[in-house]
């Protein structure tokens, strides 16, 4: 889903660096995303591909966390956005890759190299609009506080969660929160930004219960693929 | 400047530049040049930039509704690629002695000129098939033969980055090649954006030698090295064979092979269309130059920024403490 909304400046980027850089990140996450998705399909066992997964489930049955289908917003948005992901995805894949899954093990592996560079593209760009000139403070300050509220989402552990956690295969995500927080915290004092107070939004992306905006993201990528049923492409 | 020393100076020094052009010596950045030769390179060379850089957006259209993750990914990594060309180019372009600030200036001011099909609009999934297929492939017999141009900062851009086209090129003709074996909607998709797209395509090598006023002095100074009409003539000499390999109609009735000169002979191009285009009253002229200029606009802020930051943190003061 981030990769996918990040694609969306492809063009229309702040600078040209800005443009290869972010598309350099949509390509590492759409394609970190495929590697997951066939992986379910071939566990689910029921002959659906990853594009079956990514272009023919409703925003009802999708399982993302509501941080990530979040508009783009202005530049500081979307890094603000990135950077809360990045490092919730730096801990959670460095924690996966010692699954008892050999798949999943492996696409973390390779996943986990990849994030680390997208950590330290989106915690600059926040250090610098936080610390660069007045408007830029204002808006990745505006951006933290419209965004934190969807962060305690990515560490609310279901039972599914903690079913994995306990075989192995997954990792322990309410564990990864202080170690987040942790850089997080790090880097919003670099950046001169304040961690709001605000408690935890309702949120229910990972039960399908998502934002407004879910629906209309996947209407547009999934058009193509749904209006030439057993197409080809 | 009008001193009588300073001219016979300078008619030696283009005698001797002359005498290099014409023994088959690149130009490097640091040797002398006419000014007439710089300001024609920055010319083509800011104006080839500013196509990569517009060119982004037509096939930037699509990249969210990419029927599948692979060809979403494809897509993302050729737009991609244009950025980094345009990058590229623009670099090879300062070496010149003018920046980048003020090429982008000039383009978002209307000034400078990008190719004119990129003024097209993407209609269908197909387009990004027929793009490939037919906009990288003319740029390819464009920049293969600006590859021995005579300046080599832009001759070594041209072989890196042909490579890349090529590679567009063949993407492009794989996805027109999977439509046209397709369910028959799929290959209607593919005929439709063929029929809108070779015409444009054929225009996109420039104007008719004879309308051609720069030709002859870039020819001269082999910063050009063929003619646009040898260029085009060289297009469709490839691309016949390969539409009929997928079972698609040019659209051009006259369009057959002429055994005489070993080449196709092709119908009239409207050269009014062209000229139209060119003039700022094709399809999408102003939301190409918009798109830019709002990207320019709405990332003026996030450049101060890095600017601002940049210069607190580098002042003497910072790096002491
Ligand atoms: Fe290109
Ligand atoms: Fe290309």
């Amino acid at each position: 889903m981030l990769g996918h909304r990040l694609s969306e400046w492809c063009g229309h980027g702040p600078i040209l660096e800005e443009d290869i850089a972010l598309a350099n990140i949509a390509l590492d996450l759409i394609g970190q995303a495929t590697l997951f998705l066939k992986l379910a399909g071939e566990t689910e066992g029921k002959g659906r591909s990853e594009d079956a997964l990514a272009y023919f489930r409703d925003a009802i049955d999708y399982r993302n966390v509501e941080l990530v289908e979040m508009p783009n917003g202005d530049y500081a948005y979307t890094m603000v956005r990135q950077f809360l992901f990045d490092v919730f995805s730096y801990h959670m894949l460095e924690q996966l890759q010692k699954s008892t899954n050999p798949a999943l093990a492996g696409i973390a592996a390779k996943g986990f190299k990849e994030v680390r560079y997208h950590v330290r593209h989106s915690s600059e760009w926040v250090v610098r609009m936080g610390d660069g000139t007045e408007e830029s403070h204002t808006r990745a300050q505006k951006a933290l506080d419209d965004l934190w509220r969807l962060t305690a989402e990515m560490f609310q552990a279901d039972d599914i969660d903690r079913e994995m956690a306990a075989e192995g295969i997954g990792p322990d995500i309410a564990a990864i929160e202080p170690k987040w927080r942790a850089v997080v915290d790090d880097v919003m004092k670099r950046a001169t930004l304040t961690i709001p107070n605000d408690p935890p939004a309702m949120t229910g992306g990972r039960k399908g219960r998502h934002t407004e905006y879910l629906g209309h993201m996947l209407s547009e990528m999934q058009i193509v693929a749904r209006s030439y049923p057993g197409a080809e492409w | 400047m009008d001193q009588q020393p300073q001219n016979t100076t300078e008619e030696a020094l283009n005698a001797k530049f002359e005498a290099r052009i014409a023994a088959g010596e690149t130009i490097e950045p640091k040797d002398w040049m006419p000014e007439r030769y710089r300001t024609q390179l920055i010319r083509m060379m800011s104006q080839h930039a500013h196509s990569e850089v517009v060119g982004m957006l037509p096939e930037g259209n699509w990249i969210t509704r990419a029927p599948s993750l692979k060809r979403e990914m494809v897509l993302i990594s050729k737009v991609q690629d244009e950025a980094g060309h345009g990058l590229y180019i623009y670099c090879g372009t300062e070496t010149l002695g003018v920046d980048r600030a003020e090429l982008v200036d000039q383009l978002l001011s209307g000034r400078a000129k990008y190719s004119s099909i990129f003024n097209y609009p993407t209609l269908t999934w197909a387009d990004m098939g027929v793009i490939g297929w037919f906009v990288d492939g003319a740029a390819i017999v464009n920049q293969t033969v600006l590859a021995k141009a005579s300046y080599g900062p832009y001759a070594r851009a041209m072989i890196r980055i042909c490579k890349e086209e090529n590679f567009h090129k063949k993407q492009g003709y794989e996805i027109i090649a999977t439509l046209a074996k397709g369910t028959p909607e799929q290959k209607a998709m593919a005929q439709g954006a063929v029929n809108r797209w070779w015409w444009p395509s054929l225009m996109m090598l420039g104007p008719s030698d004879t309308n051609s006023p720069n030709t002859a002095e870039l020819m001269r100074w082999r910063v050009k090295r063929k003619t646009n009409d040898e260029l085009r003539q060289r297009f469709i000499d490839l691309t016949v064979p390969q539409a009929d390999a997928v079972g698609l109609t040019l659209p051009d009735p006259d369009l057959k092979f002429n055994p005489e000169t070993q080449h196709y002979d092709f119908g009239a191009i409207n050269w009014d269309e062209f000229w139209q285009v060119v003039k700022g009253n094709g399809p999408c002229n102003r939301e190409r130059l918009q798109a830019r200029r709002d990207a320019h606009e709405n990332g003026r802020w996030v450049r101060e920024a890095a600017e601002a930051y940049a210069a607190k943190h580098s002042s003497p003061a910072q790096s002491a403490a």
